[in-house]
């Protein structure tokens, strides 16, 4: 089995064996695509939502709208087949809650829901999801099998 | 900005070593700092650089305007921080789960008598106007609790400015890691107002 880490703001495919790992997914989502029949999948973890609300620049993979088209070419490019693509995502906790209300405090919310209209956009099915909530996760997809396994503080892995 | 990575370990130290001290009065005990690490980093290597991810800690933020724009994260192991709210509240909390706002509020304490301190030997130096929110605590999975502390004060850019520290007391209260983030933008201020600016050519 080969681990494959997928930073911040950041994307990455494989063929099976190969399992795809993001780390400290908090207010960020990570949005998994897999094509079941092909065992071809990838992983992204997106920081905002729109890349026009925040200063119109960046790498796309920060963005949910960007983010996702940009992962759909690549698992693409790897020879999964367009129609057989699934999604599952995780994420958009809401981490910290207090007085100073210059915080961006619903960053996660509004990530999943673009998320799930970009998905929609593109045609694409959530199958599963594990979001929202006030605590951090890390997720991993394994391509052998498409299960999402989620690790979140004091509690059992998750499998979506 | 190779160039400017001994300037920024002084900022670094010189804002550390008046947290220290006053953490030291604080609790009455030694505390001891390393040298700080600074760095430039891509938000995406920022996991890679920092380490230990997946550690459950907890943590004060605090989010800094001002002349300047980033965070300050100060992070403690569990045992730690139970630790400090026993010994300066006389009763242990028992689990971070259990912790009551009491207890946060201790932390939130700690956090801002360092980061304060800290802001104040860097305003001092560099004449900057530095203001610092109100601390925010959580305690969840390192990982998590850096990249929305990144989003959730507006840390917006490819790559980030980080100055890193360990200080760790006798006792292991308070024993951590201190972190500043800061855009990039806010390096040519820091910079300018040390007049470290004017006679180099541009980074």
């Amino acid at each position: 089995m080969q681990e494959i880490q997928v930073g911040i703001a950041d994307y990455k495919v494989g063929k099976e064996p190969v399992v795809l790992t993001t780390l400290g997914l908090g207010s960020c989502v990570g949005v998994a695509l897999y094509d079941p029949l092909n065992k071809i999948g990838g992983l992204l973890h997106v920081m905002l939502p729109r890349m026009d609300e925040y200063g119109k620049e960046g790498k796309p993979a920060k963005f949910a709208d960007l983010g996702i088209p940009v992962l759909l070419k690549e698992v693409l490019k790897l020879g999964a087949d367009r129609r057989l693509i699934q999604a599952k995502i995780a994420g958009g906790a809401q981490m910290f809650r207090g007085a100073d209300n210059r915080f961006q405090l619903n960053i996660g919310e509004r990530n999943v829901d673009v998320v799930r209209e970009t998905l929609k956009k593109l045609g694409i099915r959530i199958i599963a999801e594990d979001v929202g909530g006030n605590k951090g996760r890390t997720m991993s997809l394994d391509t052998i099998t498409g299960v999402v396994k989620l690790k979140m503080l004091g509690a059992q892995v998750k499998e979506i | 900005m190779e160039q400017y990575v001994d300037a920024l370990q002084e900022i670094g130290n010189i804002g550390i070593g008046n947290a220290a001290t006053a953490l030291a009065t604080f609790l009455s005990t030694k505390v001891r700092i390393t040298v700080p690490k600074a760095v430039l980093v891509p938000v995406e290597d920022i996991f890679q650089v920092i380490g230990g991810i997946e550690n459950a800690v907890a943590a004060v933020l605090q989010r800094v305007d001002g002349d300047l724009n980033g965070t300050l994260l100060f992070f403690f192991p569990e045992a730690n921080a139970l630790g400090l709210v026993s010994h300066l509240l006389g009763q242990s909390p028992g689990s971070m789960d259990e912790i009551d706002g009491m207890g946060q509020s201790v932390m939130k304490e700690v956090g801002n008598i360092l980061t304060g301190s800290f802001l104040t030997a860097i305003s001092v130096m560099t004449q900057l106007t530095i203001i610092p929110s109100v601390p925010m605590f959580t305690f969840d999975m390192l990982g998590s609790i850096i990249s929305s502390s990144l989003l959730c004060t507006g840390m917006l850019e490819d790559q980030v400015l980080l100055i890193e520290t360990e200080l760790s007391e006798e006792d292991h209260l308070a024993s951590g890691e201190f972190i500043f983030f800061f855009n990039v933008g806010s390096l040519n201020t820091l910079l300018a107002s040390l007049g470290l600016l004017d006679n180099k050519e541009e980074g």
